[in-house]
Protein backbone atom coordinates (compact mmCIF):
# COMPACT_ATOMS: atom_id res chain seq x y z
CA UNK A 1 0.00 0.00 0.00
CA UNK A 2 2.93 2.40 0.59
CA UNK A 3 4.83 1.85 -2.15
CA UNK A 4 1.87 2.49 -4.82
CA UNK A 5 1.81 6.39 -4.14
CA UNK A 6 5.47 5.99 -4.32
CA UNK A 7 5.04 3.87 -8.08
CA UNK A 8 2.81 6.37 -9.06
CA UNK A 9 5.02 9.28 -8.71
CA UNK A 10 7.66 7.76 -10.72
CA UNK A 11 5.24 6.87 -13.54
CA UNK A 12 4.45 10.32 -13.72
CA UNK A 13 8.25 11.78 -13.83
CA UNK A 14 8.74 9.20 -16.26
CA UNK A 15 6.02 10.35 -18.66
CA UNK A 16 7.41 14.30 -18.16
CA UNK A 17 11.46 13.32 -18.47
CA UNK A 18 12.20 11.52 -22.17
CA UNK A 19 12.71 7.98 -21.63
CA UNK A 20 15.70 6.55 -21.24
CA UNK A 21 16.91 4.16 -24.66
CA UNK A 22 18.61 1.43 -21.96
CA UNK A 23 16.54 -0.38 -19.64
CA UNK A 24 18.32 0.22 -16.04
CA UNK A 25 19.92 -2.34 -14.29
CA UNK A 26 17.71 -4.16 -11.79
CA UNK A 27 18.56 -3.48 -8.78
CA UNK A 28 20.11 -6.15 -6.90
CA UNK A 29 22.62 -6.71 -4.19
CA UNK A 30 25.06 -10.13 -3.85
CA UNK A 31 23.47 -12.84 -2.00
CA UNK A 32 26.57 -13.23 0.08
CA UNK A 33 26.55 -11.44 2.58
CA UNK A 34 23.09 -9.64 2.20
CA UNK A 35 20.84 -12.68 2.12
CA UNK A 36 23.22 -15.22 4.04
CA UNK A 37 23.68 -13.51 6.87
CA UNK A 38 19.88 -12.60 7.37
CA UNK A 39 19.32 -16.47 7.08
CA UNK A 40 21.74 -17.31 9.36
CA UNK A 41 20.83 -14.97 11.69
CA UNK A 42 17.04 -15.89 11.60
CA UNK A 43 18.09 -19.42 12.21
CA UNK A 44 19.18 -18.75 14.87
CA UNK A 45 17.02 -16.95 16.58
CA UNK A 46 14.18 -19.42 15.65
CA UNK A 47 16.30 -22.75 16.29
CA UNK A 48 16.67 -20.64 19.98
CA UNK A 49 13.48 -19.85 20.42
CA UNK A 50 12.43 -23.59 19.86
CA UNK A 51 14.91 -24.83 21.86
CA UNK A 52 13.87 -22.59 25.17
CA UNK A 53 10.27 -23.19 24.16
CA UNK A 54 11.14 -26.60 23.90
CA UNK A 55 12.88 -26.52 27.63
CA UNK A 56 9.82 -25.07 29.29
CA UNK A 57 6.98 -26.51 27.90
CA UNK A 58 6.34 -30.15 27.84
CA UNK A 59 4.75 -31.81 24.16
CA UNK A 60 1.45 -33.28 25.56
CA UNK A 61 1.13 -37.71 26.58
CA UNK A 62 -1.99 -38.71 28.25
CA UNK A 63 -2.57 -42.28 29.09
CA UNK A 64 -1.78 -45.45 27.25
CA UNK A 65 -4.46 -46.00 24.54
CA UNK A 66 -7.58 -47.55 24.85
CA UNK A 67 -9.95 -48.18 22.02
CA UNK A 68 -12.73 -48.86 24.89
CA UNK A 69 -12.93 -45.62 26.22
CA UNK A 70 -13.81 -42.65 24.20
CA UNK A 71 -13.08 -39.03 25.44
CA UNK A 72 -15.82 -36.57 24.74
CA UNK A 73 -15.13 -34.96 22.76
CA UNK A 74 -12.49 -36.10 20.59
CA UNK A 75 -11.07 -33.52 18.97
CA UNK A 76 -8.66 -34.19 15.47
CA UNK A 77 -5.53 -32.64 15.84
CA UNK A 78 -5.97 -28.67 16.03
CA UNK A 79 -5.41 -27.74 12.13
CA UNK A 80 -8.06 -29.88 10.85
CA UNK A 81 -10.69 -29.03 13.56
CA UNK A 82 -11.86 -26.36 10.93
CA UNK A 83 -13.08 -29.69 8.76
CA UNK A 84 -14.24 -31.16 12.03
CA UNK A 85 -16.26 -27.73 12.93
CA UNK A 86 -17.89 -27.87 9.31
CA UNK A 87 -19.67 -31.34 10.50
CA UNK A 88 -22.05 -29.58 12.84
CA UNK A 89 -23.34 -27.87 8.89
CA UNK A 90 -22.26 -30.64 6.76
CA UNK A 91 -22.85 -34.45 6.15
CA UNK A 92 -19.19 -36.28 6.52
CA UNK A 93 -18.98 -36.93 2.74
CA UNK A 94 -19.18 -33.11 2.06
CA UNK A 95 -17.65 -31.97 5.53
CA UNK A 96 -14.62 -34.40 5.65
CA UNK A 97 -14.42 -35.47 1.83
CA UNK A 98 -15.45 -33.30 -0.78
CA UNK A 99 -15.15 -29.96 0.71
CA UNK A 100 -11.45 -30.38 1.80
CA UNK A 101 -10.46 -31.78 -1.59
CA UNK A 102 -11.96 -28.85 -2.80
CA UNK A 103 -10.11 -26.18 -1.03
CA UNK A 104 -7.01 -28.21 -2.43
CA UNK A 105 -7.86 -27.83 -6.16
CA UNK A 106 -9.24 -24.63 -5.34
CA UNK A 107 -5.87 -23.29 -4.17
CA UNK A 108 -4.38 -24.86 -6.67
CA UNK A 109 -6.79 -23.25 -9.49
CA UNK A 110 -6.10 -20.01 -7.89
CA UNK A 111 -3.13 -18.85 -10.45
CA UNK A 112 -5.01 -20.39 -13.58
CA UNK A 113 -8.16 -18.50 -12.88
CA UNK A 114 -6.64 -15.27 -11.70
CA UNK A 115 -5.58 -13.67 -14.94
CA UNK A 116 -5.34 -10.10 -13.78
CA UNK A 117 -1.46 -9.13 -14.76
CA UNK A 118 -1.61 -6.74 -11.69
CA UNK A 119 -0.52 -7.16 -8.54
CA UNK A 120 2.34 -9.33 -9.15
CA UNK A 121 5.15 -8.97 -6.88
CA UNK A 122 4.42 -6.49 -4.21
CA UNK A 123 1.19 -6.04 -1.78
CA UNK A 124 -1.65 -4.11 -3.15
CA UNK A 125 -4.96 -4.15 -2.27
CA UNK A 126 -6.24 -1.52 -4.82
CA UNK A 127 -5.69 -3.50 -8.17
CA UNK A 128 -6.80 -6.97 -7.08
CA UNK A 129 -9.95 -6.22 -4.33
CA UNK A 130 -11.86 -9.30 -5.51
CA UNK A 131 -9.15 -11.76 -5.10
CA UNK A 132 -7.57 -10.81 -2.17
CA UNK A 133 -11.19 -10.75 -0.54
CA UNK A 134 -12.40 -13.96 -1.39
CA UNK A 135 -8.55 -15.68 0.02
CA UNK A 136 -8.98 -13.20 3.12
CA UNK A 137 -12.59 -14.52 3.96
CA UNK A 138 -11.71 -18.08 2.50
CA UNK A 139 -8.53 -18.04 4.90
CA UNK A 140 -9.45 -15.98 7.91
CA UNK A 141 -13.48 -15.92 8.56
CA UNK A 142 -13.96 -19.31 7.29
CA UNK A 143 -10.62 -21.32 8.12
CA UNK A 144 -8.97 -19.67 10.58
CA UNK A 145 -12.12 -18.94 12.58
CA UNK A 146 -13.46 -22.20 12.03
CA UNK A 147 -10.47 -23.69 14.19
CA UNK A 148 -10.65 -21.00 16.46
CA UNK A 149 -14.09 -22.14 17.29
CA UNK A 150 -13.32 -25.72 17.03
CA UNK A 151 -10.32 -25.32 19.74
CA UNK A 152 -11.55 -23.32 22.37
CA UNK A 153 -15.76 -23.38 22.23
CA UNK A 154 -16.34 -27.17 21.80
CA UNK A 155 -16.68 -29.14 24.70
CA UNK A 156 -18.28 -32.24 25.09
CA UNK A 157 -21.03 -33.24 22.91
CA UNK A 158 -19.29 -30.66 20.16
CA UNK A 159 -21.50 -28.47 22.38
CA UNK A 160 -20.49 -24.87 22.42
CA UNK A 161 -19.14 -23.46 25.41
CA UNK A 162 -17.58 -20.39 26.51
CA UNK A 163 -13.80 -20.02 27.51
CA UNK A 164 -15.73 -19.26 31.36
CA UNK A 165 -17.67 -22.04 30.87
CA UNK A 166 -17.28 -25.27 32.98
CA UNK A 167 -17.78 -28.19 30.25
CA UNK A 168 -20.87 -30.34 31.59
CA UNK A 169 -20.70 -33.35 29.83
CA UNK A 170 -24.50 -33.56 30.40
CA UNK A 171 -25.50 -30.30 29.36
CA UNK A 172 -28.68 -30.47 27.51
CA UNK A 173 -29.32 -28.75 23.47
CA UNK A 174 -32.81 -28.99 22.53
CA UNK A 175 -32.80 -31.10 19.09
CA UNK A 176 -35.21 -28.57 17.06
CA UNK A 177 -33.58 -28.89 13.59
CA UNK A 178 -35.88 -29.39 11.16
CA UNK A 179 -35.14 -29.75 7.13
CA UNK A 180 -36.23 -27.30 4.80
CA UNK A 181 -39.28 -29.10 3.79
CA UNK A 182 -40.42 -29.07 7.00
CA UNK A 183 -39.84 -25.71 8.02
CA UNK A 184 -41.94 -22.17 7.70
CA UNK A 185 -43.31 -20.96 4.71
CA UNK A 186 -42.20 -24.34 3.09
CA UNK A 187 -44.72 -26.66 4.89
CA UNK A 188 -47.40 -25.85 2.47
CA UNK A 189 -45.76 -27.46 -0.46
CA UNK A 190 -45.82 -30.65 1.26
CA UNK A 191 -42.25 -31.83 0.05
CA UNK A 192 -43.00 -33.09 -3.48
CA UNK A 193 -40.43 -35.68 -4.70
CA UNK A 194 -39.64 -37.89 -7.36
CA UNK A 195 -38.24 -41.46 -7.11
CA UNK A 196 -37.70 -40.36 -3.50
CA UNK A 197 -35.40 -37.46 -4.50
CA UNK A 198 -37.16 -34.33 -2.69
CA UNK A 199 -38.01 -31.66 -5.41
CA UNK A 200 -37.37 -28.78 -3.23
CA UNK A 201 -34.15 -29.28 -2.19
CA UNK A 202 -33.59 -29.99 -6.33
CA UNK A 203 -35.13 -27.08 -7.46
CA UNK A 204 -32.99 -24.57 -4.92
CA UNK A 205 -29.66 -26.24 -5.45
CA UNK A 206 -29.93 -26.37 -9.36
CA UNK A 207 -30.69 -22.90 -8.90
CA UNK A 208 -28.03 -22.21 -6.79
CA UNK A 209 -25.10 -24.00 -8.59
CA UNK A 210 -26.32 -23.60 -12.18
CA UNK A 211 -28.84 -21.09 -13.04
CA UNK A 212 -27.29 -18.08 -10.66
CA UNK A 213 -23.99 -18.13 -12.24
CA UNK A 214 -25.27 -18.63 -15.83
CA UNK A 215 -28.17 -15.79 -15.32
CA UNK A 216 -25.49 -13.47 -13.84
CA UNK A 217 -23.17 -13.99 -17.22
CA UNK A 218 -25.60 -13.23 -19.71
CA UNK A 219 -26.41 -10.39 -17.44
CA UNK A 220 -23.35 -8.91 -17.00
CA UNK A 221 -20.65 -10.72 -19.70
CA UNK A 222 -21.93 -7.96 -22.55
CA UNK A 223 -20.82 -4.96 -20.66
CA UNK A 224 -18.03 -6.43 -18.06
CA UNK A 225 -14.92 -6.20 -19.79
CA UNK A 226 -13.34 -8.52 -17.29
CA UNK A 227 -15.52 -11.67 -17.28
CA UNK A 228 -15.38 -11.31 -21.36
CA UNK A 229 -11.46 -11.73 -20.35
CA UNK A 230 -11.70 -14.35 -17.93
CA UNK A 231 -14.25 -16.33 -20.63
CA UNK A 232 -16.84 -19.18 -19.62
CA UNK A 233 -14.55 -21.45 -18.45
CA UNK A 234 -12.40 -19.69 -16.20
CA UNK A 235 -15.84 -17.80 -14.96
CA UNK A 236 -17.70 -21.19 -14.54
CA UNK A 237 -14.65 -22.82 -12.53
CA UNK A 238 -14.57 -19.50 -9.97
CA UNK A 239 -17.91 -19.25 -10.09
CA UNK A 240 -18.78 -22.78 -8.54
CA UNK A 241 -15.51 -22.48 -6.16
CA UNK A 242 -17.38 -19.22 -5.01
CA UNK A 243 -20.35 -20.54 -4.55
CA UNK A 244 -19.16 -23.79 -3.07
CA UNK A 245 -17.39 -21.58 -0.32
CA UNK A 246 -20.58 -19.69 0.09
CA UNK A 247 -22.46 -22.58 0.82
CA UNK A 248 -20.86 -22.82 4.20
CA UNK A 249 -21.75 -19.84 5.49
CA UNK A 250 -25.45 -19.98 4.48
CA UNK A 251 -25.34 -22.96 6.03
CA UNK A 252 -24.29 -21.69 9.08
CA UNK A 253 -26.70 -19.08 9.03
CA UNK A 254 -29.60 -21.31 7.92
CA UNK A 255 -28.68 -23.16 10.79
CA UNK A 256 -28.10 -20.91 13.40
CA UNK A 257 -31.13 -18.39 13.02
CA UNK A 258 -33.65 -20.73 11.97
CA UNK A 259 -32.45 -24.32 12.87
CA UNK A 260 -32.90 -25.69 9.52
CA UNK A 261 -30.98 -29.19 8.91
CA UNK A 262 -31.09 -30.34 5.57
CA UNK A 263 -31.84 -27.92 2.57
CA UNK A 264 -31.71 -31.38 0.38
CA UNK A 265 -32.59 -34.88 0.87
CA UNK A 266 -32.54 -38.20 -1.02
CA UNK A 267 -31.81 -41.89 -0.91
CA UNK A 268 -27.98 -41.58 -1.18
CA UNK A 269 -26.76 -38.30 0.59
CA UNK A 270 -27.75 -35.05 2.16
CA UNK A 271 -27.32 -31.82 1.87
CA UNK B 1 56.91 -15.31 15.04
CA UNK B 2 54.12 -13.50 13.40
CA UNK B 3 55.99 -13.82 10.08
CA UNK B 4 55.87 -17.60 11.04
CA UNK B 5 52.40 -17.46 11.32
CA UNK B 6 52.03 -16.18 8.18
CA UNK B 7 54.07 -18.15 6.20
CA UNK B 8 52.06 -21.64 8.13
CA UNK B 9 48.71 -19.79 6.86
CA UNK B 10 50.35 -19.46 3.18
CA UNK B 11 51.67 -22.55 3.54
CA UNK B 12 47.97 -24.41 4.42
CA UNK B 13 45.86 -22.05 1.91
CA UNK B 14 48.25 -23.13 -0.73
CA UNK B 15 48.42 -26.45 0.26
CA UNK B 16 46.66 -29.26 -2.48
CA UNK B 17 44.43 -30.41 0.13
CA UNK B 18 42.85 -26.82 0.84
CA UNK B 19 42.37 -26.04 -2.98
CA UNK B 20 40.96 -29.15 -3.11
CA UNK B 21 38.26 -28.04 -0.73
CA UNK B 22 38.10 -24.15 -1.42
CA UNK B 23 38.03 -22.76 -4.78
CA UNK B 24 38.34 -19.58 -3.95
CA UNK B 25 39.78 -17.60 -1.15
CA UNK B 26 37.67 -15.24 1.31
CA UNK B 27 38.78 -11.57 0.47
CA UNK B 28 35.31 -9.52 0.18
CA UNK B 29 35.71 -8.38 -3.74
CA UNK B 30 32.94 -9.26 -6.03
CA UNK B 31 34.26 -12.41 -8.14
CA UNK B 32 34.43 -13.94 -4.73
CA UNK B 33 30.93 -13.10 -3.15
CA UNK B 34 29.59 -14.95 -6.02
CA UNK B 35 31.72 -17.81 -6.07
CA UNK B 36 31.04 -18.27 -2.26
CA UNK B 37 27.29 -19.04 -3.59
CA UNK B 38 28.13 -20.50 -6.87
CA UNK B 39 30.86 -23.37 -5.51
CA UNK B 40 29.02 -24.59 -2.57
CA UNK B 41 27.03 -26.89 -2.94
CA UNK B 42 24.32 -25.97 0.11
CA UNK B 43 24.53 -22.04 -0.58
CA UNK B 44 24.16 -22.82 -4.43
CA UNK B 45 20.35 -22.99 -3.91
CA UNK B 46 20.41 -19.37 -4.34
CA UNK B 47 21.58 -16.93 -6.45
CA UNK B 48 24.61 -14.69 -6.72
CA UNK B 49 22.20 -11.74 -6.70
CA UNK B 50 18.67 -10.99 -5.85
CA UNK B 51 16.40 -8.41 -6.01
CA UNK B 52 17.29 -5.67 -3.32
CA UNK B 53 13.55 -5.91 -1.85
CA UNK B 54 14.25 -9.95 -1.53
CA UNK B 55 16.02 -9.40 1.98
CA UNK B 56 13.34 -7.28 3.25
CA UNK B 57 11.94 -9.24 5.85
CA UNK B 58 8.42 -6.83 5.51
CA UNK B 59 8.34 -8.85 2.02
CA UNK B 60 9.04 -12.51 2.47
CA UNK B 61 8.19 -12.48 6.13
CA UNK B 62 10.94 -14.95 6.16
CA UNK B 63 8.24 -17.94 5.72
CA UNK B 64 9.63 -19.81 3.01
CA UNK B 65 13.12 -20.05 4.70
CA UNK B 66 11.62 -20.63 8.43
CA UNK B 67 9.28 -23.39 6.80
CA UNK B 68 12.32 -25.74 5.76
CA UNK B 69 14.25 -24.58 8.52
CA UNK B 70 11.85 -26.49 10.99
CA UNK B 71 11.94 -29.39 8.55
CA UNK B 72 15.11 -29.69 8.62
CA UNK B 73 15.03 -29.45 12.53
CA UNK B 74 12.46 -32.03 12.11
CA UNK B 75 14.50 -34.40 9.87
CA UNK B 76 17.40 -34.31 12.63
CA UNK B 77 15.63 -34.68 15.86
CA UNK B 78 12.97 -37.03 13.83
CA UNK B 79 15.73 -39.60 13.14
CA UNK B 80 16.66 -38.96 16.77
CA UNK B 81 13.48 -40.05 17.77
CA UNK B 82 13.62 -43.31 15.81
CA UNK B 83 16.45 -44.64 17.74
CA UNK B 84 14.42 -45.28 20.32
CA UNK B 85 11.15 -45.73 19.16
CA UNK B 86 9.30 -49.03 17.80
CA UNK B 87 5.76 -48.36 16.08
CA UNK B 88 4.35 -51.77 17.57
CA UNK B 89 1.42 -51.29 19.86
CA UNK B 90 2.61 -52.71 22.86
CA UNK B 91 5.98 -50.99 23.00
CA UNK B 92 5.42 -47.43 21.58
CA UNK B 93 3.79 -46.35 24.30
CA UNK B 94 6.59 -47.52 26.78
CA UNK B 95 8.82 -46.31 24.11
CA UNK B 96 7.18 -42.56 24.74
CA UNK B 97 7.69 -42.57 28.48
CA UNK B 98 11.21 -44.54 28.53
CA UNK B 99 12.08 -41.38 25.97
CA UNK B 100 11.10 -38.83 28.74
CA UNK B 101 12.72 -40.28 32.12
CA UNK B 102 15.44 -42.37 30.87
CA UNK B 103 16.94 -41.23 27.44
CA UNK B 104 19.18 -38.24 27.83
CA UNK B 105 17.69 -35.16 26.22
CA UNK B 106 14.78 -37.40 25.32
CA UNK B 107 11.86 -35.12 26.62
CA UNK B 108 14.30 -32.21 24.94
CA UNK B 109 14.34 -33.99 21.30
CA UNK B 110 10.71 -35.23 21.35
CA UNK B 111 9.38 -31.49 22.87
CA UNK B 112 11.59 -29.86 19.71
CA UNK B 113 9.91 -32.14 17.18
CA UNK B 114 6.58 -31.86 18.39
CA UNK B 115 6.22 -28.23 18.33
CA UNK B 116 8.38 -27.86 15.45
CA UNK B 117 5.69 -29.34 13.55
CA UNK B 118 3.02 -27.56 15.09
CA UNK B 119 5.04 -24.56 13.68
CA UNK B 120 5.66 -25.60 10.37
CA UNK B 121 1.99 -26.36 9.95
CA UNK B 122 1.53 -22.27 11.09
CA UNK B 123 4.60 -21.23 9.12
CA UNK B 124 3.76 -23.03 5.84
CA UNK B 125 0.37 -21.47 5.95
CA UNK B 126 1.44 -17.50 6.56
CA UNK B 127 3.97 -18.55 3.66
CA UNK B 128 1.25 -19.17 1.52
CA UNK B 129 -0.88 -16.36 2.93
CA UNK B 130 2.59 -14.27 2.03
CA UNK B 131 2.61 -15.41 -1.46
CA UNK B 132 -1.08 -14.83 -2.14
CA UNK B 133 -1.40 -11.26 -0.80
CA UNK B 134 1.89 -10.25 -3.12
CA UNK B 135 0.64 -12.03 -6.20
CA UNK B 136 3.90 -14.34 -6.49
CA UNK B 137 1.46 -17.07 -7.72
CA UNK B 138 1.00 -15.17 -11.61
CA UNK B 139 2.81 -15.99 -14.43
CA UNK B 140 5.72 -17.26 -14.86
CA UNK B 141 5.17 -18.67 -11.54
CA UNK B 142 1.72 -20.63 -11.46
CA UNK B 143 2.99 -24.24 -11.34
CA UNK B 144 5.31 -23.53 -8.43
CA UNK B 145 2.16 -22.62 -6.15
CA UNK B 146 0.63 -25.66 -7.27
CA UNK B 147 3.32 -27.59 -6.13
CA UNK B 148 3.38 -25.52 -2.64
CA UNK B 149 0.00 -26.09 -2.43
CA UNK B 150 0.79 -29.90 -2.69
CA UNK B 151 3.52 -29.43 -0.48
CA UNK B 152 1.31 -28.20 1.77
CA UNK B 153 -1.28 -30.71 1.69
CA UNK B 154 1.63 -32.83 2.51
CA UNK B 155 3.09 -31.16 5.73
CA UNK B 156 -0.78 -31.63 7.00
CA UNK B 157 -0.40 -34.86 6.21
CA UNK B 158 3.24 -35.53 8.07
CA UNK B 159 1.45 -33.75 11.26
CA UNK B 160 -1.44 -35.49 11.37
CA UNK B 161 0.58 -39.50 10.82
CA UNK B 162 3.21 -38.10 13.23
CA UNK B 163 0.02 -37.46 15.50
CA UNK B 164 -0.65 -41.32 16.04
CA UNK B 165 2.77 -42.27 16.90
CA UNK B 166 2.79 -41.42 21.03
CA UNK B 167 -0.42 -44.50 20.90
CA UNK B 168 -1.82 -42.59 23.71
CA UNK B 169 -5.61 -41.45 24.12
CA UNK B 170 -5.07 -38.20 22.36
CA UNK B 171 -3.81 -39.71 19.77
CA UNK B 172 -5.62 -42.81 18.55
CA UNK B 173 -8.70 -40.92 19.20
CA UNK B 174 -7.74 -37.61 17.22
CA UNK B 175 -6.89 -40.25 14.42
CA UNK B 176 -9.91 -41.83 14.96
CA UNK B 177 -11.92 -38.81 14.28
CA UNK B 178 -9.16 -37.83 11.19
CA UNK B 179 -10.00 -41.08 9.32
CA UNK B 180 -13.76 -41.49 10.05
CA UNK B 181 -14.15 -39.29 7.55
CA UNK B 182 -12.59 -41.39 5.01
CA UNK B 183 -15.90 -43.81 5.63
CA UNK B 184 -17.96 -40.91 4.10
CA UNK B 185 -15.53 -41.28 1.04
CA UNK B 186 -18.32 -40.42 -1.98
CA UNK B 187 -18.62 -44.56 -3.86
CA UNK B 188 -14.91 -45.61 -1.83
CA UNK B 189 -16.45 -45.49 1.80
CA UNK B 190 -18.90 -47.68 2.95
CA UNK B 191 -21.44 -44.57 4.68
CA UNK B 192 -20.36 -42.36 1.68
CA UNK B 193 -23.20 -41.59 -1.28
CA UNK B 194 -23.39 -44.41 -3.53
CA UNK B 195 -21.54 -47.05 -1.70
CA UNK B 196 -24.27 -49.86 -2.55
CA UNK B 197 -23.66 -49.10 -5.97
CA UNK B 198 -19.69 -49.51 -5.91
CA UNK B 199 -20.31 -52.57 -3.12
CA UNK B 200 -17.56 -52.00 -0.48
CA UNK B 201 -17.89 -52.76 3.00
CA UNK B 202 -17.01 -51.86 6.39
CA UNK B 203 -13.77 -54.25 5.83
CA UNK B 204 -13.23 -53.10 2.17
CA UNK B 205 -13.19 -49.43 1.80
CA UNK B 206 -11.40 -46.28 1.55
CA UNK B 207 -10.96 -46.03 5.24
CA UNK B 208 -9.71 -49.75 6.22
CA UNK B 209 -7.14 -49.45 3.69
CA UNK B 210 -5.97 -46.50 4.81
CA UNK B 211 -5.86 -47.89 8.59
CA UNK B 212 -5.43 -51.69 7.80
CA UNK B 213 -8.53 -52.87 9.81
CA UNK B 214 -11.98 -51.33 10.65
CA UNK B 215 -10.57 -49.58 13.81
CA UNK B 216 -7.09 -47.43 14.48
CA UNK B 217 -5.43 -50.25 15.32
CA UNK B 218 -1.52 -51.96 15.54
CA UNK B 219 -1.85 -52.04 11.75
CA UNK B 220 -2.65 -48.38 11.62
CA UNK B 221 0.53 -47.83 14.09
CA UNK B 222 2.81 -49.27 11.39
CA UNK B 223 1.02 -48.28 8.57
CA UNK B 224 1.44 -44.52 9.76
CA UNK B 225 5.16 -45.06 10.96
CA UNK B 226 6.37 -45.98 7.90
CA UNK B 227 4.15 -42.87 5.80
CA UNK B 228 5.33 -40.57 8.19
CA UNK B 229 9.23 -41.67 8.45
CA UNK B 230 9.69 -42.74 5.25
CA UNK B 231 7.17 -42.25 2.14
CA UNK B 232 6.07 -38.48 3.05
CA UNK B 233 9.33 -36.94 3.96
CA UNK B 234 10.63 -38.17 0.99
CA UNK B 235 7.66 -36.90 -1.04
CA UNK B 236 7.87 -33.77 0.23
CA UNK B 237 11.67 -33.32 -0.08
CA UNK B 238 11.59 -34.38 -3.98
CA UNK B 239 8.62 -31.57 -4.03
CA UNK B 240 11.17 -28.79 -1.80
CA UNK B 241 13.44 -29.44 -4.46
CA UNK B 242 11.35 -29.36 -7.74
CA UNK B 243 10.39 -25.87 -5.45
CA UNK B 244 13.30 -24.13 -4.60
CA UNK B 245 14.71 -24.92 -8.16
CA UNK B 246 11.69 -23.31 -9.89
CA UNK B 247 11.85 -20.04 -7.95
CA UNK B 248 15.25 -19.93 -9.71
CA UNK B 249 13.74 -20.93 -12.75
CA UNK B 250 10.71 -18.99 -12.89
CA UNK B 251 12.96 -15.82 -12.29
CA UNK B 252 13.68 -15.85 -8.88
CA UNK B 253 12.00 -14.16 -6.30
CA UNK B 254 8.94 -12.01 -7.33
CA UNK B 255 8.99 -8.07 -7.35
CA UNK B 256 7.49 -5.90 -9.42
CA UNK B 257 7.83 -5.58 -12.97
Amino acid sequence: MAEAPGRAAVAEKAKVTPKPKIKPIEDKIHCWPYLVRSEYVCSIIITALLMVWSIGINAPMEEPANPTNTPNPSKAPWYFLGLQEMLVYFDPWMAGVVLPSLIIVGLMVIPFVDINPKGNGYYTFQERKFAVTMFLFGFLILWVSLIVTGVFLRGPGWNLFWPWEVWDPHKVVALTNVDLPYWGPFKVLGNPKIFDVELLGLTLVTLYLTVLPVAFWFWKSKTSPILQELGPLRYGIVAFLFLTMMGLPIKMFLRIAFNIKYIWVTPWFNV
Amino acid sequence: MIKRLKDLKKTILESQVWRSMFRHDYADTPRNRTLQIMSNVWMHLHPPKVRRHAIRIRFTWCMGGITFLLFLVLTVTGVVLMFYYRPVAEYAYADMKYLQFDVPFGMLVRNMHRWAAHGMVITVWLHMFRVFMTGSYKSPREFNWVIGVILLTLTLLLSFTGYLLPWDQLSIWAVTVGTNMARATPLLGHEGPFAQVAGVTPRYDARAFLLGGTIVGPPTLLRFYVLHCIFLPILASLLMIVHFWRIRKDGGISGPL
